[in-house]
């Protein structure tokens, strides 16, 4: 039992070592984005705390694209409540808003945080609050504060308690490879492998509920679908036909997967029910179909197909299994994603024209407006925040698989490289509990 | 293959037992996080690496050792080009007068484009080849496709040179 849980040990080390972290870096704001200094937190406690709240919360803000933050070494004072304030030197210093806060212990690991934001202009308290939490956990609770901040701020939810899910290869030569599946946080912090392989790994798809994942792992040699458990680690081969099994998405039921089979023939959109484990078959067409995603009511499923001739996103209505077609401009549309109110489409797209590239593009399906978001030339594998303001997707940078963002408005960007290795086929996780 | 095969699903099986007493353990380090959801997820984190080494057995029988395995179609396309007819053939004939022998069709793509697509057109090629054995002689029971989609190109690089040899279908005999 003891040599056991060494060697659980000393392999969760070796993980921890092989991890590809994720950096954030800006690469365009808004035009005006709001100024706002979060000030660091007073702590009087003795040893040093883990984390730096105040950091986190200033590069959350920041990397959202609606804020500047204040650089730390441009501030005058560190006021830690409000008799410390001093509204002239922030307002002089061109801050719009201000972000104190305190750490007090409260026995053991067990911290309590108190933070105020204030209106630098108006010289109001705009609000603030207490919260608990440990030494373990304060990252959650920045994420946390920078949510209640951004949503007082922008009437937005914030989104940066949410987690990415994503797929690293590296190349090992002779052939070999190492794919695993990461999950982290939205701000690529605290990166862990949840899967590794010799084989590929693809299509990671999170439930409705964020507890649990979906994916396609060959580690049998041939695709199989998995749902893995992320609280327990425990996970289920749930569909492995002869041919493709792939392509697996969450219904917002939490009840059904759509997923993609070739075992009739050829590549069809079915959908499973994972309680009774009825494989319902939806589309009917010799062409490739594939990549389904749920409309958020879960009456439609939107798909890749390419009866057309080339990749077109349709809509199949699953009372009557009506089909329309959604996109008509360029000449490869695909891996359709929608937001949340069901209006926006992110998908993959190409233009037509010789040497045209594929980017990502948003379409509004109420205007059937297209609009292309991203210049690189290799995008793939959209996937939206669950407050519908920004799209991760994977590209490339130099010889390097990466992860990148835009927000739906094409006004905000920041890149994700990583440390190590291909990084590709982000999933954001929805909101969680 | 077949004693091979036993092996694997025996120390996967051990994996899974071993990984199983791992999560107990990470489950206790992990339970303070806010989230509760993020627990002990690193309880899979060894399942797919034991063990799980790529296909083996496809070394080419004496009769077909000189013939090509790897054949290369155009952008977009999954017809068999003209320059495999001949080998592929040959390979057709082996499987008819080699009843117990039996052929793995991995399919490929290049890396444009959506990776789900790929794998379907990939397939689509591996089918492509599948067929063009059984009209010349093979059975259905001797061929398998699998298809990579995008996911193991041949050689890296983003150019049409590339991109040209990552769409292929590579053909492997069963270890026996």
């Amino acid at each position: 039992m003891k040599q056991r849980l060494l060697a659980c040990c000393v392999l969760m080390l070796l993980a921890f070592g092989a991890r590809a972290e994720l950096m954030i870096e800006v690469t365009q704001g808004v035009d005006a984005p709001t100024p706002i200094a979060v000030v660091p937190f007073g702590w009087s406690g003795g040893a040093p705390l883990p984390e730096d709240i105040a950091e986190i919360v200033s590069t959350d803000l920041h990397r959202s694209g609606f804020f500047g933050a204040m650089k730390r070494s441009d501030m005058l004072s560190f006021p830690q409540q409000q008799s410390q304030v001093f509204f002239r030197d922030w307002r002089v210093s061109g801050q719009n808003y201000l972000l104190i806060g305190r750490v007090v212990s409260t026995g053991g690991e067990q911290l309590q945080v108190t933070y105020e934001l204030y209106d630098v202009l108006k010289e109001s308290r705009v609000f603030g609050e207490q919260i608990s939490g440990s030494t373990r956990n304060m990252r959650d609770m920045a994420h946390y504060i920078a949510d209640a901040v951004f949503e007082k701020l922008t009437g937005l939810r914030g989104a940066f308690s949410t987690r990415i899910a994503y797929v690293t290869a590296q190349n090992q030569g002779g052939g070999r490879h190492r794919y695993s599946l990461q999950l982290a946080d939205a701000d690529g912090a605290r990166a862990r492998t949840i899967l590794e392989s010799r084989e590929p790994i693809m299509s990671p798809s999170w439930s409705k509920d964020g507890s649990k994942l979906a994916y396609v792992s060959f580690e049998s040699s041939r695709p199989g679908i998995y749902v893995q458990h992320l609280a327990t680690g425990k996970r289920e081969k749930i569909q492995s036909f002869a041919g493709l099994n792939g392509a697996p998405a969450w219904a917002p039921d939490g009840q059904r997967l759509a997923l993609t089979l070739s075992k009739d023939g050829n590549p069809e959109i079915y959908t499973l029910d994972l309680a009774r484990r009825q494989l319902t078959r939806v589309t009917h067409h010799y062409g490739i179909d594939t990549e389904p995603t749920w409309s958020p009511d879960g009456q439609s499923i939107l798909f890749t197909s390419d009866r057309g001739g080339q990749p077109q996103i349709y809509r199949v209505y699953l009372s009557d299994r009506r089909i329309e077609r959604v996109t008509y401009e360029g000449n490869y549309n695909s891996s359709g994603k929608l937001t949340q109110d069901g209006r926006f489409l992110a998908m993959v797209h190409r233009s037509a024209g010789a040497g045209a590239a594929f980017n990502i593009a948003v379409q509004d399906l109420k205007t059937g407006r297209l609009d292309i978001l991203t210049q690189t030339s290799l995008d793939e594998s959209p996937t939206i925040a669950p407050n519908g303001s920004i799209v991760l997707y994977a590209t490339q940078q130099g010889n390097n698989g990466v992860l990148a963002a835009v927000s739906l408005d094409g006004r905000v960007r920041f890149r994700m490289p990583s440390s190590s290795g291909d990084v590709r086929e982000p999933a954001w996780s929805p909101y969680l509990q | 293959m077949r004693a091979l095969n036993v092996t694997k699903v025996a120390a996967l099986a051990l994996t899974f037992a071993w990984v199983a007493g791992c999560s107990s353990t990470s489950t206790q380090t992990d339970s303070a996080d806010m989230g509760g959801s993020m627990g002990s997820d690193s309880g899979a984190m060894t399942s797919g690496s034991a063990g799980m080494g790529g296909m083996s057995g496809s070394e080419l029988p004496a009769e077909v050792a000189n013939l090509q395995t790897v054949f290369y179609f155009d952008f977009d396309q999954s017809t068999v080009r003209g320059e495999s007819f001949a080998d592929l053939e040959a390979h057709a004939r082996y499987l008819a007068s080699n009843p117990q022998a039996a052929v793995r069709l991995e399919g490929h793509a290049d890396e444009r484009g959506t990776r789900e697509y790929n794998i379907a057109l990939g397939e689509r090629r591996g089918n492509a080849v599948a067929r063009f054995l059984m009209v010349n002689g093979a059975t259905a029971g001797q061929v398998e496709v699998i298809s990579y989609g995008e996911e193991k190109p041949a050689v890296m690089g983003h150019g049409s040179d590339s991109w040209a040899q990552n769409r292929r279908v590579e053909l492997k005999y069963a270890g026996r």
